[in-house]
């Protein structure tokens, strides 16, 4: 899952308010205090599998690589695990970092192709905003159709027992008030 | 009369005229009322300054000076000296700090410059309403006490006995030695730290101009500089020194099995022991705590095998009275206490997880394994990891570095190699090889073939995720050099842990009136110039209760501290700032209100008038009294009402 | 008093038995328990990495519904616990932002200020609230024989620990032993089982649940015990093919904490939803 990247780093790829700008957001209030120690990717349960260790993201975010820092698959594989957080010897909220990341990548446009962590997200976003609830039945169904249509043949299985449990149904989750949210989206995405 | 007020305006280099408009600020203060000279220079403290205000005095008959410079911590004492060699009574001075309060926190020039007009003000506004004080001076008590026998207590206490004053040496533990008394070797030049220690020791116990007190703590602290009076509490050993032989009859028969401190727990002692073989005083106590109750009903063994009969259960705690000139803290430290990150690094939970300390004694030829390096089952291990920076450099634990670990790291890794066939993996951040030959031996660490993973140790897990990691520890961790994750299987895990303030360090702070820095050890004068020296004249700092520090660095202030104390024993007398309290019999209505908040126990009462009274040789000027009285009688001479209250007018009132 | 409760759309969909589990036992001890009327997603964590503010809006929509009610909002679920707690906080301390959010909510019709109630786990109510020695009274009988290893996983305990020792959590333990279970001491309690990005990526799944459910078996556990549907379900469903691809056999019972009690409170397999379950039936002695 790790990709090499190849050629050097320079001053052009640079965004010279990134950093100040990462560090204004909730969660990257202390991301200057960051002494590159690395307890965050050695505490990490998915560091193995990321293209950039937490640790490297930070770096990368200070010397202002924006679009590095958002196109990599990193800031999609957190798990909301706060481990990172919990131990960090800096007192860096790297989950709440990590979100503040994604969001700028979704209203950046830029996101791994192919990955399918943030449209996952975004259809997740999408349906709650509408029904106000989430089914997750469907949600992967679409996640699989978008990203990588082969792997749902894969999925079918487990989804069976899920059927046959009585644990998954044809059914959408929604809520009565739908219009209240559409109002409140309508405000608060502005 | 009216006062002939000099001004002097200081450019301080660029670090006042940078900001502040020099000359705007002199041509200000030539319009104050009483102001009939006002001068600028480069650096006022330099001679050349100086001269300018004693000629300024001498030709224009100055009967006041007003130093509008840097703060008066640093250079207050410079400018009295010169209005007193020119004649004038040395606190007819003011000093108007316009740096640190004006140029170094205002980055606009023009607000700057109105500020500093503010403060030259309101200094003119106040000098003009100064009184002529005297200095008085005190005799100087020729003995010092020094607390805690550590190396650096050893130290300090050899230098000052050595110029031929009393030293009181002042430890809590039944024997000299402190933390250096259990390390194994010393890093960089790896002597025995016994071996150096040791004769220090001895000699202390043979000075004739040392008392040794051990196992003795200090109660409480009153008088001042020159003249301290000290409590001095004695526990009881309940052994009496100089019947006691050293032959170890008595821990021979001792039923009770305890835990030693002294080898962190990882030994068992009798309750009757010697702390170890070295020990001074070479002597045994006997643990209260752990005895079956000091009844001879219950338990004689010890007793009946003493041949010397040097075994006394009757034994009292004992308060001793101290009266020394000068004091010197040398409280050492303790280890930062690794139960708090139990969880992340699995200290108290897997048994081969080891603090720093524990392992000095594993490798130490009298610890319990007589320094062979083994597992707690006994097996010797094949690979070990050393974590760096436990509890340091983390805001959660101690924000900052505790300087030694990464080459007492480096030591211990040279020390597996040299005793074990075991591999060895140091995890660090930074590695920081700062003294004199370290870079050397962390060089020569680097060819005796131990691995170096940069990269703070993450966690350490009994979770095996393969072969190779099954029955060990695993340490996992980023190695920052190759970005990636790493895991690595050990048997033994050492958490290099920081030097933590002692627990005690808060009561001791408040039992000689000095204060603690942000991160909990004792504060210094100044981080630079008086790095031995505390708030508190008479009273120096010294070794790691001041920060963590190496053995030279603590040797070094060991020293330092004594010559700052023999200075002040060899000047006889002190002089006494007179910016003390007074209390106006006419108005005081004796309510005794000042007595009970004042700190330092200046305040007497005069029963048969019914009126308090200060002792000046007593009073530090703290002002607590000043502004508690309800009636007005006591008043603070340097800081009386009309002084402070012209002062303030002078920052409000200016037309600019 | 009555709890009202919130269940989150996992507890509605997949994780239905957890939900089933957790009101037979609430009604079984008399606890009483109303579900929150209306109640949307709580703006969870996938969410909160599109729209943050919108996400606030989501979770503040619940606390809306709770208008001025002083009861506590019980939620089971961790992701919805943590979230809600979450943005709970953020909307108490960030001033700019509660005027944003409840300008927009009263906009669409819900007027008021923010709810100051509390949010709970269930889990603190029962240990906490009903307590140990009253649910030993209700006992019907004992879990003897059974060997537990308590899993807590994340969002529990982290970054917000408002009921127990973020290192070394107890509740679960120690309700477990009330129930007359033996608890494993293990080291993954708190460890992450990969929880979305576990469902998302099949690589990342196998191997963090693999490592719980072998060190579980290692330790000698029969059960493994949760209480966060997300870490229930990763658990449950890949148990096959962690066996498979390790060459071990890894399968284990996975419980939910609700379940366990259910059982020792004399609850049917089919009142706590244990037929439901992906993963082997756990066999009492």
């Amino acid at each position: 899952m790790r990709r090499r990247r190849t050629g050097a780093r320079r001053e052009a790829d640079r965004d010279p308010d990134f950093a100040r700008k990462v560090a204004r957001t909730p969660g990257g209030e202390k991301l200057f205090e960051c002494i590159q120690c690395g307890t965050c990717s050695g505490v990490c349960p998915v560091s193995e599998y990321m293209d950039y260790t937490p640790r490297q993201i930070i770096g990368l975010v200070r010397q202002g690589f924006r679009r590095e820092v958002l196109s990599s698959r990193t800031i999609w594989l957190c798990a909301s695990c706060y481990a990172c957080a919990a131990h960090c010897p800096a007192g860096i909220k790297i989950t709440d970092l990590m979100y503040a990341l994604k969001r700028m990548a979704i209203a950046a446009g830029l996101f791994p192709a192919r990955f399918p962590t943030p449209v996952l997200a975004q259809e997740f976003y999408k349906m709650v905003k509408s029904k106000g609830r989430s089914t997750e039945s469907w949600l992967m169904m679409w996640r699989f159709l978008r990203t990588q249509p082969l792997d749902l043949v894969k999925m079918t299985p487990l989804g069976m027992r899920l059927f046959l449990s009585g644990r998954i149904g044809p059914g959408t989750e929604r809520i009565e008030r739908r219009g209240d949210l559409k109002s409140i989206s309508d405000r608060l995405e502005r | 009369m009216a006062e002939r007020v000099g001004v002097f305006v200081c450019h301080c280099g660029s670090n006042i005229a940078g900001t502040v408009d020099i000359e705007a600020v002199v041509r200000h203060a030539k319009g104050l009322a009483g102001v009939v000279v006002a001068q600028e220079f480069k650096y006022m403290c330099s001679d050349t300054g100086q001269g300018m205000i004693k000629k300024a005095i001498k030709d224009s008959g100055l009967t006041r000076v007003v130093v509008a410079a840097c703060s008066p911590t640093l250079h207050e004492p410079t400018f009295r000296r010169a209005c007193g060699d020119a004649g004038m009574n040395a606190f007819l001075f003011q000093m108007a700090n316009i740096r640190e309060q004006c140029s170094w926190v205002t980055e606009d020039r023009g607000e700057a410059t109105a500020k500093a007009k503010r403060i030259v003000t309101a200094a003119v506004r106040r000098v003009v309403n100064h009184e002529p004080l005297q200095i008085k001076e005190a005799p100087v008590t020729p003995a010092v006490m020094v607390v805690g026998g550590g190396i650096t207590g050893i130290e300090a206490a050899l230098r000052v006995a050595d110029s031929g004053k009393k030293v009181y040496l002042v430890e809590k533990e039944p024997t000299l030695g402190g933390m250096m008394a259990r390390f194994d070797k010393t890093f960089p030049t790896l002597d025995c730290a016994a071996c150096i220690l040791t004769p220090k020791m001895t000699e202390v116990k043979d000075h004739p101009n040392i008392e040794l007190m051990t196992y003795c703590e200090v109660k409480e602290v009153s008088g001042y500089v020159g003249n301290f009076k000290v409590k001095v509490l004695e526990k009881p050993r309940y052994v009496i020194q100089g019947k006691c032989n050293n032959c170890g009859e008595c821990a021979k028969v001792c039923p009770v099995v305890a835990r030693d401190e002294f080898d962190c727990g990882l030994s068992t002692r009798r309750a009757i022991h010697i702390p170890f073989a070295q020990a001074v005083p070479s002597l045994y106590v006997l643990d209260p705590k752990s005895c079956l109750g000091l009844d001879p009903v219950r338990c004689t063994r010890c007793y009946d095998a003493c041949e010397a009969k040097a075994i006394d259960y009757e034994m009292q705690p004992r308060t001793v009275e101290l009266a020394v000139g000068a004091i010197i803290l040398a409280t050492g430290y303790e280890l930062f206490d690794c139960s708090r990150v139990s969880e992340q690094y699995g200290y108290g939970r897997f048994p081969d997880v080891y603090t720093s300390l524990e392992f000095e004694r594993l490798c130490h030829a009298s610890g319990p394994t007589g320094g062979k390096i083994v597992r707690a089952d006994g097996r010797e291990p094949e690979s070990i990891a050393i974590l760096h920076c436990i509890g340091s450099r983390d805001e959660k634990h101690n924000d900052y570095c505790s300087r030694v670990c990464c080459m007492y790291s480096l030591k211990f890794a040279h020390l597996v190699k040299e005793k074990t066939q075991a591999k060895v993996t140091n995890f660090y951040i930074d590695m920081r090889a700062f003294g004199k030959g370290y870079e050397e031996f962390y060089r020569r660490c680097l060819h005796e073939g131990m691995d170096l993973v940069r990269g703070k140790g993450a966690e350490v897990t009994d979770v095996a995720e393969s072969e190779g990691e099954a029955g060990k520890l695993v340490v996992r961790c980023e190695d920052t050099l190759l970005g990636g994750v790493r895991r690595i299987p050990a048997d033994m895990v050492i958490l290099s842990a920081g030097l933590s303030p002692r627990k005690e360090t808060h009561e001791l702070a408040r039992a000689f009136g000095i204060s603690r820095s942000r991160d909990g050890f004792f504060m210094e004068r100044h981080p630079k110039l008086a790095p031995v020296a505390t708030a508190s004249d008479g009273i120096y700092v010294a070794g790691a209760c001041q920060g963590p520090k190496d053995i030279p660095d603590c040797v070094a202030q060991g020293a330092a501290a004594a010559a700052s104390a023999i200075s002040l024993i060899d000047a006889g007398r002190i002089k006494l700032e007179p910016i003390a309290a007074e209390i106006d019999e006419k108005v005081c209505c004796g309510c005794r209100m000042c007595a009970a908040l004042c700190p330092y126990n200046a305040i007497e009462f005069d029963p048969v008038k019914k009126k308090s009274r200060i002792n000046e040789a007593l009073c530090k000027g703290c002002g607590t009294c000043v502004a508690a009285c309800p009636s007005g009688a006591a008043r603070q001479k340097g800081f009386t009402d009309l002084q402070i209250l012209s002062e303030i007018e002078g920052v409000l009132c200016v037309n600019l | 008093m009555e709890y009202i409760y919130y269940p989150g759309c996992s507890l509605k969909g997949s994780d239905k038995p957890y939900e089933e589990s957790f009101l037979a036992v609430f009604r079984k001890l008399e606890i009483p328990v109303r579900e929150l009327e209306d109640w949307n997603c709580c703006g969870a964590t996938l969410f909160a990495g599109v729209n943050e503010k919108m996400a606030l809006g989501m979770a503040a929509r619940n606390f809306a519904l709770m208008g001025t009610s002083p009861a506590d909002l019980i939620v089971p679920c961790s992701a919805c616990y943590l979230t809600l707690n979450k943005a709970k906080k953020r909307l108490a301390e960030d001033e700019t932002i509660r005027g944003e959010v409840l300008k927009a909510l009263g906009e669409a019709g819900y007027k008021g200020e923010l709810w100051k109630g509390r949010i709970r786990h269930p889990l603190d109510v029962l240990v906490n609230d009903y307590g140990l020695p009253a649910i030993e009274k209700r006992l019907t009988r004992r879990l003897r024989g059974l060997r537990a290893a308590p899993y807590y996983g994340c969002e529990i305990v982290r970054p917000m620990c408002l009921f127990d020792d973020a290192d070394d959590p107890k509740s679960m333990d120690r309700l477990l032993e009330t129930l007359g279970a033996s608890v494993v001491e293990w080291s993954l309690k708190t460890k992450c089982c990969g929880a979305i990005v576990a469902a998302s990526i099949e690589e990342v799944g196998l191997r963090l649940n693999g490592t719980i459910l072998r060190e579980a078996k290692r330790k000698g556990a029969g059960a493994v015990v949760t209480l966060c549907p997300l870490c229930h379900f990763n658990l449950e469903s890949m148990q096959d093919k962690i066996s498979r691809e390790l060459g071990e056999d890894v399968r284990l019972p996975v419980l939910y904490f609700t379940q366990a009690l259910g059982l020792a409170l004399g609850l049917s397999d089919a009142e706590l939803g244990l037929r439901r379950s992906l993963s082997p039936q756990l066999v009492l002695r």
